[in-house]
């Protein structure tokens, strides 16, 4: 489609029904093609960008929304969506904290979010977020030096088409599934990370990105490309409770490693998981996969999931690259009427692949949980390894656990060990702290976390001593 | 110190213990014996609050204060310890994490500060030397792993550490060879002192060679039939508890 034709198709559209003022960059409810067309106009994005889009979205016209996890939600119109709205402007902002919801406001106390930093969290008008400025131009500055490539997605389509072409949909292909086909549509935004060959990011990918997250969308697109011998830590998400009026989530995260690249993405997932009833909550659908595509190639995922009503969560490595490693650490906690089903998949495709999968998930309230892993092992992946561990852990007994482990081999030289527990909170357990004089609900997070703890060594130190915190505020008077 | 008073507790609906009168005063060490199925672990359980156990009748008092009002850790806080004959594993929690977190929240609830760390690392690292304990102990999860021996003097360890008015040690020889019951022992001995009072759930005599007590009580059948002195233990030891059991019907 020339540009010419899209711009007047965007116009005529806007005179056809887009809200009156286009200044306020927000769509009407509805996805169509003038939808698509005018998310790609508003972003500025090259012709091949609006077909890649439109392909994305004439596949998914096509599928059907899967069913088989285990979950229970109503049905999903996604038409009375609205797929573009540009941040609230500043003074339809809260413009200070006394305006915030002081619930909200009790749990970043709790969680010890910094103060300058909970004003941002909670959607309030700051001008000139703090020091991000300052502190995002030192980074770039230093990323720069280094070689790194950190923007927004959107940026990056602009700036390094080369690249975006090259690898974007590679991983998670448009039609890989309804959801990512859907993100492929109408993503807004997320981020890109380049490193080049041989170089170690010099920095964790974190503070940046959590400043900045508060206003990421509900369709965020994320590409990391790790080059020969490169290495970066990405860290997503946030411990404070994010609230959104989006109800619909859908995000997709692609990974490359080429020969001998360390990709290690760490989440923390807090979205608002609904009041007690369930109402309100997130609905997170999120495509999570990696490409270890070079040889000795290694991809990490650990992930903390604590929010949102509903997860739909797969986190997944492809062993494509000769002995290379991937590997799923995750503590997923569900209180309340939470609903989860996520777990993992490994694709064991070269020769001496190896993953390690340690699952825990902790049920409380009425809360539902599912694992689900699948560990493939090709044709081709002589001598692959897979260890997976995998266990829950029960608060109450309104609460459910299941676990739905798929093996398929395919090679008789591959190694397979499971290993499942499921266990409720120890009675004995919780007498033994107490009588020691510790309270009932210390005892609990004193247990819950140990429970924990083979996943929360695998976060970055920071987002470790956090996820802690979270845990004990999402399980606040789960026992009792 | 403690008070039991005519002491009535069912598990279960069948009736444990049937009348159980004890007082046990600052400075004392009391060993209740008695054979199996007695009610001897019934009582320090009891005492220390744990779920399952129905008071039908009688009461306990420890200082003035109605122990079976108090939730589970007020007990503690309040300085009554219980040292467990299966202590059970917490795996991923720290051994020295729990002593830490204990020793705090009984402080904090008595209104004290919180030990500063470095005072406390060199609290716990005498109290190890104490019962012939490696550092490594402190960095392993709670009792995961541990053989008996070790279960056992991690019991101690947190006796020694926490400090409680009223110890109490439920059959705390089960399981041990000679050379771990003498550490065992000389933990127990090191926590005499007039101003705390230590009880003893025992089946063998032999632990009393090793921690003399200073009152001796026989429960048979949900009640004290018979107390005496150290003397006692060694009169049960040489006739068993039959001969007691008739002397007392």
């Amino acid at each position: 489609m020339a540009s010419e034709e899209m711009e007047q198709l965007v116009r005529r559209e806007y005179k056809d029904g887009f809200i009156t003022d286009i200044e306020s960059d927000t769509l009407p409810p509805g996805l169509d093609e003038n939808t698509i067309a005018f998310i790609s106009n508003k972003k500025g994005e090259p012709e091949w960008m609006l077909e890649w889009r439109l392909d994305a979205y004439r596949q998914w016209l096509k599928m059907k929304e899967p069913s088989w996890a285990h979950l229970d939600y109503p049905p999903i119109d996604y038409q009375s969506i609205s797929y573009f709205s540009a941040p609230k402007r500043p003074e339809d902002r809260p413009q200070s904290l006394d305006e915030v919801d002081p619930k909200l406001l009790e749990t970043y106390e709790k969680l010890g979010i910094p103060l300058h930093e909970r004003a941002a969290l909670a959607g309030v008008a700051v001008d000139a977020v703090f020091d991000s400025v300052s502190v995002a131009t030192t980074f770039k500055k230093q990323l720069g030096e280094a070689g790194v490539i950190f923007c927004s997605i959107s940026e990056a389509i602009r700036d390094y088409p080369d690249l975006i072409k090259q690898y974007l949909g590679t991983v998670v292909p448009v039609a890989d599934n309804y959801f990512a086909a859907l993100n492929s549509a109408v993503f807004t935004d997320g981020s890109f990370v380049f490193v080049p060959e041989g170089v170690t990011c010099p920095m964790e990918l974190s503070t940046y990105f959590r400043i900045n997250a508060a206003n990421t969308g509900q369709f965020e697109r994320t590409l990391i490309i790790c080059e020969s011998r490169a290495q970066v830590s990405y860290l997503e998400g946030c411990t404070a409770p994010m609230r959104d009026e989006n109800q619909l989530h859908a995000a997709v995260v692609e990974l490359v490693a080429l020969d001998d690249a360390y990709i290690k993405y760490s989440t923390v997932q807090n979205w608002y998981p609904g009041d007690e009833n369930g109402k309100g909550g997130i609905y997170n659908f999120v495509t999570k996969r990696g490409d270890c595509r070079g040889e000795r190639s290694r991809i990490s995922w650990t992930q903390v999931e604590t929010g949102s009503a509903i997860t739909w969560k797969y986190p997944s490595c492809v062993l494509r690259g000769k002995d290379s490693i991937g590997e799923f650490y995750s503590v997923a906690v569900t209180n309340g009427r939470q609903q989860a089903d996520t777990g993992t998949k490994m694709i064991h495709i070269g020769e001496g692949t190896r993953s390690y999968i340690v699952a825990k998930g902790i049920s409380a309230g009425k809360s539902d949980q599912s694992y689900r892993g699948l560990v493939k092992i090709g044709p081709r992946a002589k001598g692959a390894r897979n260890f997976t561990q995998c266990d829950s852990l029960l608060i109450g007994d309104k609460c459910g656990a299941h676990t739905f482990p798929y093996q398929e081999i395919g090679n008789s030289t591959a190694t397979i060990e499971h290993e499942a527990t499921t266990s409720k909170i120890g009675e004995d357990q919780l007498f033994y702290c107490q009588s020691r004089g510790i309270s009932e609900e210390d005892a609990v997070s004193m247990i819950v976390n140990g429970f924990c703890k083979d996943v929360f060594q695998e976060l970055p130190m920071e987002f470790a001593v956090e996820a802690e915190a979270l845990l004990n505020v999402t399980l606040e008077g789960a026992v009792g | 110190m403690l008070q039991v008073k005519d002491l009535h507790v069912t598990v279960d609906g069948k009736e444990i213990l049937k009348g159980l009168t004890l007082t046990i005063n600052a400075g004392e060490v009391h060993a209740i014996m008695g054979p199996n199925g007695a009610g001897k672990s019934t009582l320090s359980a009891v005492i220390a609050g744990k779920d399952g156990y129905e008071v039908t009748h009688g009461s306990v008092t420890f200082e003035g204060q109605d122990v079976l009002e108090m939730e589970i850790e007020e007990r503690a806080q309040a300085g009554l310890l219980l040292g467990f004959q299966y202590p059970v594993e917490i795996p991923g929690v720290k051994n020295i994490y729990l002593l830490k977190s204990a020793l705090n929240a009984q402080r904090v609830a008595r209104g004290e500060a919180e030990m500063p760390a470095p005072e406390f690392m060199k609290l716990v690292k005498e109290k190890l030397g104490f019962m012939k304990m490696d550092a490594s102990f402190l960095q392993r999860a709670v009792n995961e792993g541990f053989s008996g021996g070790e279960k056992k003097r991690n019991e101690i360890l947190q006796m020694l550490v926490l400090q409680p008015k009223l110890a109490m040690l439920d059959e705390i020889d089960s399981g041990l060879d000679i050379d771990a019951m003498k550490v065992v022992a000389d933990g127990v001995n090191s926590l005499r002192a007039e101003e705390r009072a230590i009880l003893l759930v025992t089946h063998y005599q032999r632990l009393l060679d090793y921690i003399v007590p200073d009152k001796v009580h026989v429960l048979v059948d949900g009640r004290i039939v018979k107390s005496g002195d150290a003397e006692l233990a060694k009169e049960l030891e040489a006739n068993g508890y039959e001969g007691i059991e008739e002397s007392a019907a």
